[in-house]
């Protein structure tokens, strides 16, 4: 297989491939995918020149087909479209809470809590914290049986950092600080 | 065979295989796809990079390198390259178009019947034995759609014209398709 007389003509470049950056489909293919308009949208802004030789003619050609097109599956790709619509808004909703808890006077861990609805590899990012602050940090379960991270030390506002530079998806607005104080012995 | 994944919950375990392991599945692969990839084979799986095998329910194995799913079996079964790697090299597997019909129905999971190979959009310009792997091309359509097994051979297609084609096992879309790879 090292070969050296392999003559350089047959070796093969890969293909680059574009795909849609909402629905990730190759940009053809989003026709058929739940969320033509948004992808419609996003090509547009992104690649004209796709735009202009995909959706030119296929207008035309869709006119035709979703005439032929039953008004009941129009109804589920309709109803497809908002559930997924539905799950991006829960997303956005979401919240991120980033917790002090006093363990004794003067030593306290930081618990950070709603990190998975963004798609965050939980263990990934304890260690990430771990790394970064040099502290013990890990996964466990609450009380209410969900998963949160535990890193030892106060070190909140410096995660609400890293959270922001580390996954830019989350939105700073949904990411909140609460202390919360031991009530005195 | 991906309608339903979850990277999450179906992957058992992920090991990084010893070498000779990985020298076996690069023969299998190679033996398989002959013409197909000798050409490529040292882009697709360099033979130095480590790679991972993850087991998943139901026997079936993904062959994962540098975080990106390469392949995918089932059981001993022969090795199906993802999508995203047929896009990058679209030669390495014969090609069957599906008419413009049959796009919504494979996007959605169906195996592939035999009258939508032989219909007017549709084009089998390759004979093909049984049982061997193919790509899915469609009608007015640059990029592959699905990979399959062909239940059976592109003459009997033609001559059958009814039941399953070509058996769909990965298609735009579905679960391995939306599986991003985090070791």
């Amino acid at each position: 297989m090292d070969s050296p007389d392999a003559p350089s003509s047959e070796h093969v470049k890969p293909r680059e491939v574009p795909y849609c950056g909402f629905c990730s489909l190759p940009p053809e293919y989003c026709e058929f995918g739940p969320t033509l308009e948004k992808c419609k949208h996003w090509l547009s802004r992104n690649d004209k020149v796709l735009y202009a030789i995909l959706y030119n003619t296929l207008d035309d050609q869709l006119a035709a087909a979703s005439l032929g097109e039953t008004p009941e599956e129009d109804k589920k790709k309709a109803k497809e479209a908002a559930k997924i619509e539905k799950q991006l808004q829960k997303k956005m909703q979401s919240k991120v809470l980033i917790k002090r808890i006093e363990r004794t006077k003067r030593k306290c861990v930081t618990s950070v809590f709603g990190l998975e609805n963004f798609d965050v590899d939980l263990k990934k990012a304890a260690k990430l914290f771990a790394n970064k602050f040099a502290c013990g940090s890990s996964v466990t379960k609450n009380n209410q049986g969900n998963d949160e991270i535990v890193v030892q030390g106060d070190v909140s506002d410096e995660i609400f950092d890293l959270i922001l530079e580390h996954w830019p998806i989350v939105p700073e607005d949904n990411i909140d600080l609460i202390e919360d104080k031991k009530k005195g012995k | 065979m991906f309608k339903k994944f979850n990277i999450k919950e179906d992957v058992t375990g992920h090991t990084q295989v010893k070498s000779s392991v990985q020298r076996a599945i690069r023969a299998k692969i190679l033996e398989q796809y002959k013409e197909g990839i000798e050409g490529i084979i040292d882009d697709v799986m360099p033979k130095k990079s480590p790679l991972i095998l993850m087991k998943c329910h139901e026997h079936i194995n993904l062959i994962v390198m540098n975080n990106e799913v390469l392949f995918f079996n089932h059981f001993d079964g022969p090795y199906f390259p993802t999508l995203k790697l047929l896009h990058k090299y679209p030669n390495m597997l014969p090609r069957l178009q599906v008419d413009r019909g049959a796009i919504k129905f494979v996007m959605a999971g169906a195996n592939i019947m035999c009258p939508g190979l032989t219909s007017k959009g549709a084009r089998m310009d390759v004979s093909v034995p049984a049982d061997a792997v193919v790509a899915i091309t469609a009608e007015g359509k640059n990029e592959i759609l699905a990979v399959g097994t062909t239940k059976m051979s592109t003459d009997d297609i033609k001559r059958i014209n009814k039941n399953i084609g070509v058996e769909t096992a990965h298609y735009l879309n579905d679960y391995l398709w939306k599986t991003v790879v985090d070791i």
